[in-house]
């Protein structure tokens, strides 16, 4: 986890550089605050792994001489397949036309984008389909 | 000795009930329903290639027009509509939503050993959203007004509802909104099936190149797309509920959607370069039976080159006059450093190797040619004087041509002829696809050297008809011919492949003797990708696992934790054949 948070971190460190050296030499204002968004992009999550990568023993994965014997088990829950991405894309897709096509099309667009969070999480309860 | 060391199932155990009871749905239900990063890998592949030739065709049409000074006829808001729409498919629904959704979903995973993405069903929503992405953007052709006419940058004012009525430009503009959400969701898929999903002992660096580009990219689309996504809805906003963020009569400012554009739209063009070269970097050490040259020194030129990329977006406004020049231009000029290292680093895995050109290599090498010469220009153009005299010429156009060509159409389908045989079992026919690569490789420099020229005579970008006494006749014919030949190139790549359709030459599972993990699973690989996998002691553990005797000498820092992997006796001097 150290890499990946130094990674991140380092992400941060370059953007607040440039952003402070942007902001001095231009005063310009919209770049100025991109390039804070991307400080807080990586420090975010960064600063997060930072904290965590700290408090836990590396994964087997960190360490170059992790066995594929300490990796065995349940890597993840990974669900089967699934209609509920096509209708809830299907939804967004007419939500989206909406703003296009006239304001009836978010009646079908919500309706699908509703139907399949349900979809999902009563899927995600059962574990998958397949 | 234990080589070998199963992983079970994922699911398997959690789930009991579940796991692994296929009854394999049938084809157009499978394509809607499989959460399967393979399957989505292909149709994200698939998709994209059709939209690579609409857009090809639509290049070709606009050639016909400019291969004369008055043009063939062609309507002046025809040819707008199609060099916008060429612009767009190629940038936002083929060069990036091929490497980073096709290719990357399929490769990454199998590279970190990892049996699916990390959330496969927000991985169908991706592709499902950059699919009707795309349908949006090609309804505007259905339309009464015609498709979006404003370039493929869409520039406001003349992207605002005064200049650019009808609802081509919004569904141009949502479309741009569903391929954003696209992008941002496969970005912290990868980011999340990279951090969490990888084998034990694959340390971040002993990830094949491929994926740490593909980490790389990911953190860009995180950090560009949303601005785009903003940008987006502020110009529908303008255009639909009276708001003046970018109209000047309001107390708008146009300029602050040019600085919201490149600040996507400069990470773009590496966020469609990093993939590419990632691919080239899988392709020639294997090719070139070497191990990778400066394994590290292509990870760190990776971050320079992406960290640099984010400050240089108003190098495309030096012309408006209201940018830091020296700052972007400093900042343009340095991205050549990294990128000069990763050329070494190419040249260098290349060097002393025992090369073989199958297909495959021979496109990466074209990609370094091509990407020499566009990335050359690039750092002409990175200077303002050059910039100032050339900015909106054809000198430009075909800049970004070469780069962009160089990438996604050279390193990518070095990428599809690379990974084919993996992904369906089945080899293409090579002697093809080096008549594929050479017909392309020659339309390529016929269709974009006379472009140079027309750009330095003063041709500018954009237009359907010209003065016939400037000199611009024959050199606009040269590029037409060559634009025709890159056409007919790529009928010869649908030859390829309904010869390797219609009568298979099985691959087996490691046709090329590859390095990274993908070559270590079955072809196609199975569900949930690894029945076992071999240990991972270095950057590359299948080639490891397939030359136990091979001498691998350790250097550096980390030397002796390289020392413990296959072939380390060996290279120990002990030669007690571990296997």
């Amino acid at each position: 986890m150290k890499v990946e948070s130094r990674l991140l971190v380092g992400v941060a460190l370059f953007f607040l550089v440039t952003g402070v050296g942007y902001w001095f030499w231009s005063y310009e204002q919209s770049g100025t605050v991109m390039l804070i968004g991307a400080v807080l992009l990586g420090m975010v999550p960064g600063g997060y792994y930072l904290w965590w990568s700290q408090r836990m023993k590396p994964r087997p994965e960190d360490r170059p001489d992790g066995t594929l014997e300490e990796g065995a088990g349940v890597i993840g829950a990974f669900p089967g397949s699934s209609i509920w991405p096509f209708v809830m894309a299907m939804g967004l897709f007419s939500c989206a036309l909406a703003a296009v096509f006239g304001l009836w099309l978010l009646a079908p667009g919500f309706a699908a984008v509703f139907f399949a969070a349900i979809g999902y999480t009563v899927e995600s309860r059962r574990g998958g389909t397949v | 000795m234990t080589l070998l060391q199963q992983r079970p199932p994922a699911g398997a155990g959690d789930h009991p009930e579940h796991a692994e009871h296929h009854d394999e749905p049938t084809f157009i239900v499978k394509w809607l329903t499989s959460t399967d990063h393979k399957v989505i890998g292909i149709n994200y592949m698939v998709t994209a290639i059709v939209m690579f030739y609409l857009s090809g065709v639509m290049a070709l049409a606009m050639r016909v027009q400019l291969s004369s000074p008055s043009g063939v006829g062609m309507s002046l808001q025809t040819y707008n509509e199609l060099f916008t729409m060429h612009g767009s498919l190629m940038l936002y629904l083929f060069a990036g939503p091929f490497a980073f959704g096709g290719l990357a979903n399929y490769i990454v995973p199998m590279q970190v050993g990892a049996p699916d993405m990390a959330f496969p069903r927000l991985n169908a929503f991706s592709y499902w959203l950059y699919l009707t992405g795309s349908i949006t953007m090609l309804l505007g052709f259905l339309t009464s007004t015609g498709a979006a006419a404003f370039g493929w940058v869409a520039y406001a004012p003349l992207s605002t509802s005064t200049y650019s009525p009808g609802p081509g430009a919004d569904l141009w503009i949502i479309s741009l909104f569903l391929t954003g959400f696209s992008a941002v969701f496969t970005g912290v898929n990868l980011v999340a099936t990279i951090f969490y999903l990888r084998a034990p002992g694959m340390t971040m660096w002993r990830m094949p190149i491929f994926t740490w580009n593909m980490l790389v990219t990911a953190l860009l689309i995180l950090i560009a797309f949303p601005v785009l996504t903003a940008a987006m809805v502020f110009l529908w906003t303008d255009r639909h509920l009276g708001t003046h963020i970018y109209t000047v009569a309001g107390g708008g400012v146009p300029v602050l959607y040019q600085n919201l554009f490149w600040f996507f739209g400069h990470p773009e063009v590496y966020i469609l370069a990093l993939p590419y070269f990632g691919i080239a970097t899988e392709i020639i050490p294997v090719f070139s039976r070497k191990p990778v040259f400066g394994y590290k020194g292509l990870v760190f030129a990776t971050l320079a080159i992406a960290a640099l990329s984010t400050g240089v977006w108003a190098h495309h406004m030096f012309t408006t006059g209201t940018v830091l020049l020296p700052f972007f231009s400093l900042l343009s000029l340095l991205i050549a450093v990294p990128t000069g290292v990763k050329f070494f680093n190419w040249i260098g895995t290349m060097w002393r190797g025992q090369i073989s050109f199958k297909t495959p290599m021979l496109f990466c090498v074209g990609f370094l040619l091509a990407f020499l010469m566009g990335g050359l220009t690039g750092v002409m153009l990175a200077s303002p004087p050059i910039d100032f005299a050339t900015h909106d010429t054809y000198f430009v156009v075909a800049h970004f041509h070469q780069v962009l060509f160089g990438t996604a159409v050279f390193a990518g389908f070095a990428g599809f002829y690379f990974w084919y045989p993996k992904m369906f079992g089945r080899m293409l026919h090579d002697g093809l696809g080096k008549a594929h690569f050479w017909t392309m490789f020659v339309g390529f420099w016929l269709t974009y050297l006379p472009q140079y020229v027309l750009g330095l005579h003063g041709m500018p970008r954009r237009i359907a008809t010209y003065p016939s006494g400037l000199g611009w006749t024959a050199l606009n014919m040269a590029s037409t011919v060559g634009s025709f030949i890159i056409g007919a190139s790529f009928l010869i790549m649908l030859v390829n492949l309904w010869v390797s359709w219609r009568r298979p030459v099985p691959a087996g599972d490691n046709p090329w003797d590859g390095h990274a993990l993908e070559w270590f699973a079955s072809s196609p690989p199975v569900h949930h990708n690894f029945e076992k996998l071999p240990p991972i002691r270095s950057e590359r553990p299948t080639w490891d696992f397939n030359h136990p005797d091979a001498r691998t000498i350790p250097h550096g820092r980390h030397a002796e934790h390289e020392l413990v992997g296959a072939g380390a006796s060996a290279a120990r001097g002990d030669d007690t054949t571990g296997a």
